[in-house]
């Protein structure tokens, strides 16, 4: 077990399976097929640790997202339609594109979803995909 | 609701709900979204227009719609008009009967949202592409302007080439700016953030393929703003047209590829000209680029086709949108290289994509007919969301756009190699 403290950009509370991506998250090129996929799934094909893998309702381990600027909007429509990871945790400073997403949910959806960042490297180093991670509303995340 | 931020007492105001409950949650969202990066107040936009990422009326974007459906019931529209990304269907691009079936089903939201763009601020008919800042659309803020802008390779272009300052927002974010009228004061809206954490040695021994260099530094770089040592060298010091074009495919491949949203060239780019090494920061870290580096990030890109053997259908060219340099460029290239092959028409169905502006403009060009007669087709269609059909992607489509390349299943090839396969054929 490791513990870790972050930034609670959303606080919440709860424990879920991680899956972890070394790469930026491309929000566009991951997510863009989500609601023909019965679950979400990543889609890109430039991100080898994540691709074809489910990220719905897992702890999405990750530095920051690339790409599109359609990256919160995507965000924004998988939170309300149910079809996000349960919480986003980055190891570095949340990027804007992924800030604005999870603004949009906390401000105009009725479902928050918890992201945390400045997690650091050595959480990114830590965790692995199918860890248990548990999330306190403080901005600590425990990896086991 | 508290604030870190000092806000003027109009946008204290909004907040308190002076223009309704809509307007201050669009006010706080904002304020939020600022605040996570330490902005402590909003400056006004100053640019003319505005300009939106989101073109496409997708099936599945319906909370997107419900919510601008809301600002606009509640009167909160655009303060300035904007130009918006290329539409995702166009007749005249090849599609199978059934494939254009699904086209419509997957947009078949196009003429709500079309109509809801109308309502928010969209400038006119003709404003649908992901250059706006070209000539021939006129939105092209000037330097130092403030913009509320999204599109990753529209918010590069214009931080980087034309030296304004614009965050590289989000969809709905970058129209609450424009709706407010003021933008949180962070990241490259400030002169710290604007400072590169990167330097970037250019040591090829020719020019480099402008979306595979900016592929190349975005992948690298990937947040950061890179300093470009020795571009120069092959693109001169002036911002032609030519180096205009040049630049916009290697940041549309900068920005997608990675998220840079500012670069900087050494000699070239305006803030580059101004401020040389005082752009960059203390502890830079160093980039060297060289053929050999190039070529392992070329041959590292996946190739998902199905049979990746297989002989490409289709090409299309234009992601960002072609220029009017770029258009007669190619026409001119693809002329001499059909008459050395004895050939009339290109091999493969090719499709290059720019904005209705540009390509009236072309029209006026020789160039124009000549392209037409070697079976090319022009399009202002986005070909990101044509290939975003299910149907689509299981065709063989090739092209030298990075941006594509990253967000779809089509196969990236130099733009020497796509002139060859299209003037020689593909065996």
């Amino acid at each position: 077990m490791k513990k870790f403290k972050g930034r609670a950009i959303v606080a919440g509370d709860g424990s879920f399976e991680a899956v972890v991506t070394k790469n930026g998250f491309n929000t566009l090129a991951s997510m863009q097929m989500m609601n023909i996929q019965p679950r979400t799934r990543c889609n890109d094909q430039s991100n080898p640790d994540l691709y074809k893998k489910i990220i719905q309702d897992k702890a999405l381990c990750l530095p920051l997202t690339i790409g599109s600027t359609t990256g919160g909007m995507f965000i924004y429509t998988a939170v309300v339609e149910g079809k996000a990871p349960a919480c986003l945790l980055f190891s570095k400073e949340i990027d804007s594109l992924a800030a604005a997403g999870a603004v949009l949910s906390e401000v105009w959806a009725d479902k928050d979803m918890p992201v945390y960042d400045k997690l650091g490297d050595e959480f990114l180093e830590t965790v692995k995909n199918g860890d248990k991670i548990t999330l306190k509303s403080d901005g600590t995340v425990i990896v086991d | 609701m508290e604030t870190k931020m000092v806000l003027t007492s109009e946008q204290q105001a909004i907040l308190d709900g002076s223009k309704g409950e809509t307007m201050a949650k669009v006010m706080e969202t904002l304020i939020k979204y600022g605040e996570i990066f330490g902005a402590t107040k909003m400056v006004p936009v100053t640019s003319e227009y505005g300009h939106l990422v989101l073109s496409f009326g997708l099936m599945f974007l319906g909370p997107v719609f419900d919510l601008y459906q809301k600002l606009i019931d509640d009167g909160c529209i655009s303060s300035q008009k904007f130009t918006c990304d290329p539409r995702p269907y166009d007749p005249e691009v090849p599609q199978s009967l059934v494939s254009k079936v699904l086209a419509k089903i997957i947009y078949s939201k196009q003429k709500r949202y079309d109509a809801q763009l109308k309502k928010l601020g969209l400038l006119n008919e003709n404003s649908y592409t992901c250059t706006c800042y070209m000539p021939e659309l006129g939105n092209i803020p000037k330097k130092g302007d403030i913009l509320s802008w999204a599109e990753s390779s529209a918010v590069v272009y214009a931080n980087s080439v034309l030296g304004a300052r614009c965050n590289r927002n989000s969809g709905i974010i970058e129209l609450f700016g424009s709706v407010c009228g003021f933008v949180p004061y962070f990241g490259f809206l400030t002169d710290e953030g604007r400072k590169a954490k990167w330097i970037v040695k250019l040591q090829t021994t020719k020019k480099p393929d402008a979306q595979l260099l900016g592929s190349a530094i975005g992948m690298k770089v990937t947040e950061d703003v890179p300093y470009i040592y020795g571009l120069d060298k092959y693109l001169g010091n002036e911002l032609n047209d030519s180096v205009c074009t040049y630049l916009k495919d290697f940041g549309a491949a900068t920005a997608s590829n990675g998220a840079v949203g500012l670069y900087h060239i050494d000699g070239l780019t305006p803030e580059a000209v101004e401020l040389k090494e005082k752009l960059i920061l203390e502890n830079a870290k160093e980039y060297i680029i060289t053929d050999e580096e190039l070529q392992r990030v070329k041959d590292n890109y996946p190739v998902i086709w199905k049979n990746p053997n297989a002989k490409p259908k289709m090409c299309f060219l234009g992601c960002p949108h072609m220029s009017l340099e770029q258009l007669k460029d190619w026409t001119n290239k693809l002329d001499k290289g059909l008459k050395e092959n004895k050939r009339t028409k290109v091999s493969i169905a090719t499709v290059f994509t720019t904005s209705n502006p540009v390509h009236e403009e072309f029209k006026k060009h020789p160039e124009y007919q000549k392209l037409i007669d070697m079976g090319v087709i022009i399009s202002y269609i986005c070909p990101l969301m044509y290939m975003d059909n299910p149907l689509c992607q299981s065709k063989a489509v090739i092209t030298s756009s990075n941006k594509l390349r990253t967000y779809t299943t089509t196969r990236y090839y130099s733009d020497d190699e796509i002139l060859e396969m299209l003037t020689k054929g593909v065996n």
